[in-house]
C-alpha cells in the first residue's frame, strides 16, 4: 500500500522551478531516502508533502489524503522532525513532551502512556526535568524524534535528522528508525550522509528539482556496475588526481578519504598498470591500485554530473 | 491551550523576558516618575533687602516658605548682585526697595524687583509664575489682615486649577507612563516571542502539527496580555502609593480601556513579527513603532495642541493618544463612559485593524 503517492508534483517560485514533475511513491513501512545536494528541491518537496506549501501543479497524497486539498488532515497523519532540533530549549524534557502532546491534541491518558514510551525510547528516563538546551546532541535528537511521533503517525518525515550528531548516536538513531519501519511506519528521510542512505529501502536522487534516479541502493549500484572504478592510493593524492584527470582512459576522478577513485571510460584490465606507470613517471608513487564496487557516492556523483 | 501553557513556562524560564515584563516597568516608573518633573524646585535665590523692615522680612520668608526657593545669599548693592548672577550662584534676585514697610503702611503700592536668569526660557517662565503667585498671595494676605480695601483691582482673575490643584506634573505624567510602559512591553515582547520561534525553527515544527494559526496566535498572546494587564495595574498601584495619584474613576472602565489598548499593542507586536525574520529586526521595528510615537506623539510629554498640523494629523493613528486621554479622564477627573467612549472606540478600531492585518499575514505564512 502506498502511504505517499506523488504524481507530477511541481512547485515554482516565480520563474524559478524548485521542484519539477516529481513522481514517486512510498510504501507502508518503507524507509525512503531522499538524496540531493543543497538546493536540489528536497526541502520544498517535504514542505509540500507536509501541507505547508501548496503545489503549483501535480498532486500528492499522504496517508491517502490530498495535500493540496486537506493540509490539516495530512498534518494529523504525519510526524516531522527537522535538521534543527526544533525543541523549546528553555523548557524541560517533560515540558517539551507535554507541549507537543498538547498541540497534537492527545488526551491525558494517552499523553501519559506516550510520554513514558518516548522517555523509554529516547533513553531519557530520570532526565525529565533537564532543560532541552542542556541535553547532549544524541539525546536531544532522540527527544525531537520522540516528540514527532507522540501521536503515533503512520508517516514520518525526517529532514536531515542526524546533522551534527556523533556517529554512535547516529547509529542508535537509525536503530530506532529501523524499529519504527518494522512497526509499519513509512519514513521519508533526507540526508547528506551517503552511508545513511544504505539504511534506506529505496532512494531517490533529485537534482535541480528533478528525479535523477530512483531505486534500491543495490539496484542503483547495479546500474553503474559496468563501470570500472579504480581505487588508487598515492603518496600525493592531489597531484595524482590532477594527472589522472588528464589521461584519456579516465572519465572522472573523485576523492574518497585519502584515496582517489578514477572512473574509467572502458573496461580494460591493463588500465591499472598503465595508470600506475604513468603516475610513477610523473613522480607520484602509487602504493596500491584495486578495482572497487561503485559506492553510493560514485552513483550519486555520476547521477548529479549527468543531470547537470 | 497548550501553546499558552508552554508560553507561560517559557516566560518563567526566560529570565530576560521576565525581567523586561516585570521589572523594567517598575524601574521606568521610578526613574521617570521622580526625574521627569516639570516642577522646578530649589531655585537659588539671593535677596537684596534695602528696607529691612518686618514687612520686607515677611515677603522674603514667603518666598522661602513656598518650598520653591532656597535662599543662598543676602546681597548688598548692585555689584555683588551682578557677580552672583554672572557666576550662576543665584538664579534670581529679589530686590526689595527701601521704604517698603513705610509705603505699605500708608497704603501705597510698592513695586518689588525680581531679577531672573533667562538663559533657560522655560525655567525662567516657570519661576516667574511662582514669583507672581507668591507676591500676589502675600499682598492679598496683607490686605486681608489690615482690612484696608486698598488698591483692590476691579477685575481680578482668581485661578483655580481643577483635578491637579498643585499643578504637580507627576499626576499628569503617570498616566502617560502607564501607556508608554504598557506599549513597549506588550509590543516588544510579543514581537520577539513570535520571531524567536521563527528563528529557532520551533515555529516550523509547530506548523507541522494539526493546529491552526489562530490557536497559535491566541495561545502566544494571552500570557503577554495577562502579564501586561497585571503590570499595568501594578504601575497604577505604585503610582498611587508613591506619587499620590488619585483614582477618581471606575476601575472596571480603566481595565476595559487598558485591555483595548493592550489588544492594539499585541496586534502591533504580531504584525511586526509577521514582517521581521530576526529578533534584531523585530526589536528595532517594535521600538520604532511603539517607543517613539508613544513618547513623542501621544501627548505624553509634548501637548498635541502645540504640534505642527502635520504631526497633529499623525497623532490620530497613535493609539496611546486615545488611551492617554481616556486614562487622564478616568484617573484624574473621574469621568465615566459617556465621556471617554470616543477614545475607547478609537482604541477598538486600532486594535481591530492591526489584529486583522496581523492575522491575515500570519495565517498566510502558516500554510
Amino acid at each position: 500500500m502506498n502511504m505517499i503517492a506523488v504524481d507530477n508534483l511541481t512547485r515554482r517560485f516565480g520563474d524559478f522551478v524548485a521542484v519539477e514533475s516529481l513522481t514517486f511513491d512510498v510504501r507502508q513501512g518503507e524507509i525512503f531516502g531522499f538524496l540531493g545536494s543543497n538546493g536540489a528541491g528536497k526541502s520544498t518537496t517535504i514542505r509540500m508533502l507536509c501541507g505547508l506549501l501548496k503545489p503549483t501543479s501535480g498532486a500528492a497524497t499522504v496517508g491517502g489524503i490530498d495535500v493540496g486539498r486537506d493540509p490539516e488532515g495530512v498534518k494529523r497523519r504525519i510526524g516531522y522532525m527537522s535538521q534543527r532540533f526544533s525543541l523549546y530549549e528553555a523548557l524541560t524534557v517533560d515540558q517539551n513532551i507535554r507541549f507537543f502532546g498538547g498541540i497534537y491534541g492527545l488526551d491525558a491518558a494517552r499523553l501519559d502512556a506516550r510520554r513514558r514510551f518516548v522517555l523509554e525510547m529516547a533513553d531519557l528516563r530520570g532526565r525529565e526535568n533537564i532543560r532541552a538546551s542542556e541535553l547532549a546532541g544524541g539525546w536531544r535528537q532522540r527527544l525531537a524524534l520522540g516528540c514527532a511521533i507522540l501521536h503515533e503517525p503512520p508517516i514520518l518525515f525526517l529532514d536531515e535528522p542526524t546533522g551534527g550528531v556523533d556517529p554512535l548516536s547516529r547509529r542508535q538513531f537509525w536503530t530506532l528508525i529501523d524499529q519504527l519501519s518494522a512497526a509499519g511506519v513509512s519514513v521519508l528521510v533526507t540526508t547528506h550522509y551517503l552511508d545513511e542512505a544504505e539504511h534506506c529501502h529505496r532512494i531517490a536522487i533529485i537534482h535541480g528539482g528533478r528525479l535523477a534516479a530512483l531505486g534500491s541502493t543495490s539496484e542503483l549500484k547495479q546500474r553503474f556496475a559496468h563501470r570500472v572504478i579504480l581505487e588508487i592510493q598515492a603518496d600525493k593524492p592531489v597531484e595524482a588526481m590532477r594527472l589522472l584527470d588528464e589521461m584519456p582512459e579516465v572519465e572522472k576522478t573523485s576523492v574518497f578519504g585519502t584515496m582517489v577513485h578514477a572512473v574509467l571510460k572502458a573496461d580494460s584490465r591493463d588500465a591499472a598498470v598503465l595508470l600506475q606507470q604513468r603516475l610513477a613517471t610523473a613522480g607520484v608513487s602509487v602504493l596500491g591500485v584495486a578495482p572497487v564496487q561503485p559506492s553510493l557516492e560514485d552513483v550519486f556523483l555520476e547521477v548529479a554530473a549527468k543531470a547537470a | 491551550m497548550a501553546v499558552g501553557r508552554k508560553e507561560i513556562r517559557q516566560i518563567a524560564r526566560d529570565r530576560r523576558t521576565l525581567m523586561i515584563l516585570l521589572f523594567v516597568p517598575a524601574f521606568f516608573l521610578l526613574v521617570y516618575g521622580y526625574a521627569l518633573s516639570w516642577d522646578i524646585r530649589h531655585i537659588a535665590l539671593a535677596v537684596d533687602d534695602r528696607d529691612r523692615s518686618p514687612e520686607s522680612r515677611a515677603l522674603v520668608s514667603a518666598f522661602v516658605n513656598s518650598g520653591y526657593f532656597d535662599l543662598v545669599a543676602i546681597v548688598d548693592g548692585d555689584s555683588e548682585l551682578t557677580r552672583l548672577m554672572d557666576r550662576n550662584e543665584a538664579r534670581g534676585v529679589l530686590v526689595v526697595p527701601a521704604g517698603m514697610g513705610r509705603d505699605l503702611q500708608r497704603g501705597r503700592t510698592v513695586p518689588v524687583q525680581i531679577l531672573l536668569n533667562g538663559d533657560n526660557a522655560n525655567t525662567a517662565t516657570t519661576v516667574l509664575s511662582y514669583v507672581q503667585t507668591i507676591v500676589r498671595s502675600e499682598s492679598a494676605r496683607r490686605q486681608a489682615s489690615s482690612g484696608a480695601p486698598t488698591l483692590v483691582p476691579l477685575i481680578a482673575a482668581e485661578p483655580r486649577v481643577w483635578y491637579n490643584p498643585q499643578l504637580r506634573s507627576t499626576l499628569f505624567l503617570v498616566p502617560g507612563l502607564i501607556a508608554y510602559i504598557a506599549m513597549i512591553t506588550a509590543v516588544v515582547s510579543t514581537a520577539l516571542s513570535v520571531v524567536r520561534e521563527k528563528e529557532r525553527g520551533t515555529m516550523e515544527q509547530v506548523r507541522m502539527a494539526p493546529i491552526d494559526a489562530l490557536s497559535f496566535i491566541v495561545g502566544k498572546t494571552i500570557p503577554y496580555f495577562a502579564i501586561s494587564l497585571v503590570s499595568g495595574v501594578g504601575i497604577m498601584l505604585v503610582a498611587m502609593v508613591l506619587f499620590g495619584l488619585p483614582m477618581r474613576g471606575s476601575w472596571l472602565l480603566l481595565l476595559g480601556a487598558q485591555s483595548l489598548f493592550l489588544f492594539g499593542a499585541l496586534g502591533l507586536g504580531l504584525l511586526i513579527s509577521s514582517i521581521a525574520e530576526t529578533q534584531q529586526v523585530a526589536f528595532q521595528l517594535a521600538l520604532l513603532s511603539s517607543f517613539l510615537p508613544t513618547l513623542m506623539l501621544s501627548g505624553f510629554i509634548f501637548p498635541i495642541a502645540s504640534m505642527p498640523p502635520v504631526l497633529q494629523a499623525v497623532t490620530y493613528v497613535v493609539p496611546a493618544r486615545y488611551f492617554l486621554i481616556a486614562l487622564r479622564g478616568l484617573v484624574l477627573k473621574g469621568v465615566g463612559f459617556s465621556v471617554v467612549w470616543a477614545e475607547l472606540a478609537a482604541l477598538s478600531i486600532f486594535a481591530a485593524v492591526v489584529l486583522t492585518l496581523a492575522s491575515i499575514r500570519l495565517r498566510r505564512q502558516w500554510t
